[in-house]
């Protein structure tokens, strides 16, 4: 294979790992705000055992995304030394800035939202919770904004040519703010907003079910609903407004999206399909005209297909085709989940409804998707581009590295991320298994009295006493 | 050239990510070499006792790492690239060491099993010294200069990296972080592993001096163009003795149980030590081993003024923030290691 393919495939497999977790680690944040501020307002122990609990499980999945984030800040250098040359002058101060305002202020206090249960008061506690929250959501910011220059770059300048040309700013605003860059981040945090409510709403649910921790699980399940059900609608919105961008801005990529070929015409709106890029045909389920409609509110309207661009300008029109689609599903699946709970929710019926607690247990894994996808159709459909219209990704490469060295960092990455990801989920299991601690025994629980399975997880009952003095408190410290 | 305080943008920022990097060294540093030393403790208790002394902080002194990337990418994109990917192997070896070094951290306290807890306590401390000593091999390897072409792009291969000079550093770096780790512990601890690390603290100390003693007679040997820039401004010479002293001083300072300010002499020697290495440099950041004019220097590798102006704007707003919160942790983690519910 060649270096390119293995350095693409090398990036590729190591930031979609990485964003398995960033998104939720920015989701979990907001409901960890919402539940610690619950209880500095009503005191209620319930929602600091809440609180607890939640922090356990946000320390391992942020402890896995650091891991990894790492990873992709050297493999700018290390895999892409051409490109990191050609737009180290702008994309190089998004990348320090985050590190400086993003990541120094949720690696900070991290410190003190694991360890500062007893070293400071609970306002200070909850204001190092808001830190971290806001923290992980400004590092989302400087990555998308970077990002999205490379997507719809502006505010610069081309100075040099040939091995020395390369990107400079010329106005520093007008490159934060490129065509692109508010929609896609509005998009990406609240598809992160998604993901960490539904992982709430998945571990409540399935308490509720088992019947365990049934009073604060209803709790949880409120405050994530919540969350979820605002995101969901703001996802369409924001995504609305992105596809907008794109159609202005990338329109090989729109173009593909919808699998449109023909140079100009009005282009119809699939909700599934399969693109035939021999014929230039899509098979599948349309809307005649709905994609002109979404953008010209005409169902008449021509639109810019991919036949207007030289065949060596396109990206894979049947790959970024059916990502794009998943994504659109999902967003849409979530709209009506949210929705349908909200409203047993508020008819008093929620509870009750198994069946839609179960599809909820399993319904973290759709926004999961809905953000891999998400970024696949965004990021092929700028191909063959690294910098839309400017650096082409074989251009990009490191010349210095060899087709071994990748084979070598490649295999490697995908031994050790297996490792990471099989541990993860094990100790993610073992916390939820394990749940917020206190099991009290409550009135409203469906079978009404304190199961086995609660008696063996309570660790006050159950936990055997270790030799060490030090561990006398250790019933929390596998925190 | 835009300058600033009587100095150009591209001095300035050659100092930003100096201080940067030296930050990293002396923040990360004690948290390498107390996984380096890890191994020396050999009851549960102290080593529990040991990870939590850098529970709190070690994730926030990472950034600084990170920071350091990213401002290089910002100030000299060129030497970003160019040494990157040059360095791809033992870059990709450091990163998985500093995956294992941060997830043996976070689960070792996962289970209670006793074999659970060894493997990662060896996890821990194999890859803080790998960490420590990859770190030190690049900076080997920089001090010696790289076959850089007239393209910018390294020509050299890729093993070549592993030669006796650099890994002399490299171990130097294994050894000093050991040392100020050593001293970190000691100001956390108290009891039985306390008195352990009196012991190891001495023998840390031992080890480091030998090895500086003899960094500094090879690179005499090994890198002649860092000894003519000296010779050429003897008043450089400072830097060296001072080291010298640092270390002196901490011997002493330990015996007299003044552990701070042993701990400030040992940060202060790791910032030294850069320091020597980017006065015998500057304004060279990756000397070309085949043509001199090849080098990547701060002015040729930098990047545009306007975004270097930007840059230093956004670093002077950012980094007081940074060391205040960082101030605020270290002081509400201040006093002796107490385990308690919420420690590893
Ligand atoms: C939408 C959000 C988002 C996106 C698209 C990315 N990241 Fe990320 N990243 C985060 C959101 C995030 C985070 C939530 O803020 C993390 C997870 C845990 C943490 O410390 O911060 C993080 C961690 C993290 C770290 C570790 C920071 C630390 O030590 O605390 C680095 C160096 C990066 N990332 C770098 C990258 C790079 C180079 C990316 C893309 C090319 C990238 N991230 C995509
Ligand atoms: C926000 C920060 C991101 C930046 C700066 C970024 C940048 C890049 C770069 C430089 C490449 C390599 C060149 C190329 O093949 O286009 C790439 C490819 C890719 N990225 Fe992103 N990316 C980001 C986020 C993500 C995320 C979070 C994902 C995870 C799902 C992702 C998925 C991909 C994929 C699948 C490719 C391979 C596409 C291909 O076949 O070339 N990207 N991206
Ligand atoms: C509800 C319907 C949705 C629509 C119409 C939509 C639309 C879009 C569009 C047009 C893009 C490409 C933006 C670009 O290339 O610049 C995009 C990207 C993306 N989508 Fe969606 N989306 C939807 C739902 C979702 C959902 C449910 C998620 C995940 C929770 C999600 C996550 C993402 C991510 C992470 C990206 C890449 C980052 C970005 O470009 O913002 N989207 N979406």
């Amino acid at each position: 294979m060649s270096v390119e393919i293995l350095a693409r495939v090398q990036f590729a497999f190591t930031i979609a790992f990485h964003y398995i977790y960033p998104p939720l680690s920015i989701g979990l944040g907001v409901v960890l705000v919402i539940m610690e501020g619950m209880f500095l307002k009503t005191r209620n122990p319930m929602y600091e055992q809440l609180t607890r609990f939640w922090i356990r499980i946000f320390a391992l999945i942020f402890g896995i995304g650091v891991a990894t984030g790492i990873v992709m800040e050297f493999e700018f250098g290390t895999n892409w030394a051409t490109y990191s040359r050609y737009v180290g002058d702008i994309f190089g101060s998004a990348l320090a800035a985050e590190g400086i305002f993003a990541f120094a202020l949720e690696s900070g206090f991290l410190g003190i939202l694991l360890f500062g249960w007893h070293r400071v008061s609970p306002r200070v506690h909850f204001f190092a919770t808001v830190m971290v929250a806001l923290g992980s959501m400004f590092s989302a910011v400087w990555i998308v904004v970077a990002n999205s220059w490379q997507q719809t770059p502006a505010g610069f300048h081309i100075v040099g040519s040939g091995l020395t040309a390369r990107a400079e700013v010329t106005d520093f605003w007008a490159m934060v703010f490129n065509p692109s860059s508010v929609d896609r981040l509005s998009h990406a945090i609240i598809g992160s907003f998604l993901a960490g409510s539904f992982l709430v709403l998945s571990v409540s649910a399935w308490y509720l079910l088992k019947g365990r921790f049934v009073e604060s699980s209803k709790a949880a399940f409120k405050i994530a609903l919540a969350v979820a059900t605002v995101s969901g609608l703001g996802q369409l919105f924001t995504g609305h407004h992105s596809a907008n961008g794109v159609a202005v801005n990338q329109p090989a990529k729109l173009a593909a999206f919808e699998g449109h070929y023909a140079a100009a015409a009005p282009a119809d709106m699939y909700l599934l399909g399969w693109v035939d890029t021999k014929t230039h045909k899509v098979s599948g389920l349309s809307i005649p005209g709905g994609l002109s409609f979404l953008l010209h509110q005409d169902f008449k309207a021509p639109v810019r297909g991919l036949n207007s661009f030289r065949p060596e300008d396109r990206p894979p029109v049947n790959f970024v085709f059916q990502t794009y689609h998943v994504m659109v599903a999902i967003g849409l699946a979530l709209i009506g989940l949210t929705l349908l709970a909200s409203w047993l929710l508020w008819r008093g019926r929620l509870w009750q409804s198994r069946w839609l607690l179960s599809v909820f247990v399993a319904a973290v894994l759709l926004p999961q998707l809905g953000n891999q996808v998400g970024w696949y159709s965004a990021e092929v459909g700028r191909q063959p581009w690294v910098v839309y219209g400017l650096l082409r990704t074989s251009h990009a490469l490191s010349k210095a590295v060899t087709a071994g060295q990748v084979w070598f960092s490649l295999i490697l990455f995908t031994l050790v991320y297996a490792l990471l990801f099989a541990l993860f989920l094990y100790l993610l299991n073992k916390k939820i298994q394990h749940g917020p601690g206190d099991e009290a025994p409550n009135t409203d629980d469906a079978d009404g009295h304190l199961s086995p399975a609660s008696k063996r997880n309570n660790p006050v009952i159950s936990h055997e006493a270790p030799a060490a003095s030090a561990a006398a408190l250790s019933h929390v410290s596998d925190l | 050239m835009t300058t600033f305080l009587g100095l150009d943008l591209a001095v300035w920022w050659f100092l930003v990510v100096g201080a940067v990097f030296t930050g990293y060294a002396v923040l990360d540093g004690f948290d390498l070499g107390a996984g380096a030393i890890h191994m020396f403790f050999k009851r549960e208790e102290s080593r529990r006792v040991a990870l939590n002394a850098i529970g709190p902080v070690w994730d926030g002194n990472e950034v600084w790492l990170v920071i350091g990337g990213g401002t290089l990418f910002a100030g000299f994109p060129v030497v970003y690239g160019t040494v990157f990917s040059a360095f791809y192997v033992p870059f990709m070896l450091f990163l998985v060491a500093l995956i294992f070094r941060a997830i043996s951290i976070e689960f070792r306290s996962k289970e209670k099993m006793g074999w659970w807890h060894k493997m990662w306590d060896w996890s821990y401390s194999v890859a803080s010294i790998v960490v420590a000593l990859s770190l030190g091999v690049v900076l080997g390897n920089i001090i010696q200069g790289l076959p850089i072409g007239a393209d910018r792009e390294f020509h050299g291969n890729w093993l070549s990296f592993l030669n006796p000079y650099a890994l002399l550093v490299g171990l130097t770096t294994v050894a000093l972080f050991a040392q100020h780790g050593a001293v970190y512990l000691l100001l956390k601890t108290e009891n039985r592993i306390f008195t352990r690390l009196t012991l190891i603290v001495r023998q840390t100390l031992r080890v480091f001096t030998g090895l500086y003693l003899l960094l500094s007679v090879a690179t005499l040997w090994y890198v002649p163009h860092m000894l003519r820039v000296f010779l050429a401004q003897p008043w450089l010479f400072a830097v060296p003795l001072l080291t010298l002293g640092l270390v002196l001083s901490i011997g002493r300072l330990v015996r007299r149980r003044r552990y701070f300010p042993a701990f400030l002499c040992s940060g202060s020697i790791a910032a030294m030590l850069l320091l020597t290495v980017a006065a015998g440099l500057f304004p060279v950041l990756v000397r070309s081993t085949l043509n001199p004019a090849w080098s990547l220097t701060i002015y040729n590798a930098a990047s545009s003024h306007k975004s270097l102006g930007i840059m230093l704007t956004i670093a002077a707003i950012g980094i007081p923030l940074v060391a205040t919160y960082t101030g605020f942790v270290f002081w509400v983690f201040r006093g002796k290691v107490r385990l308690d519910d919420a420690s590893y």
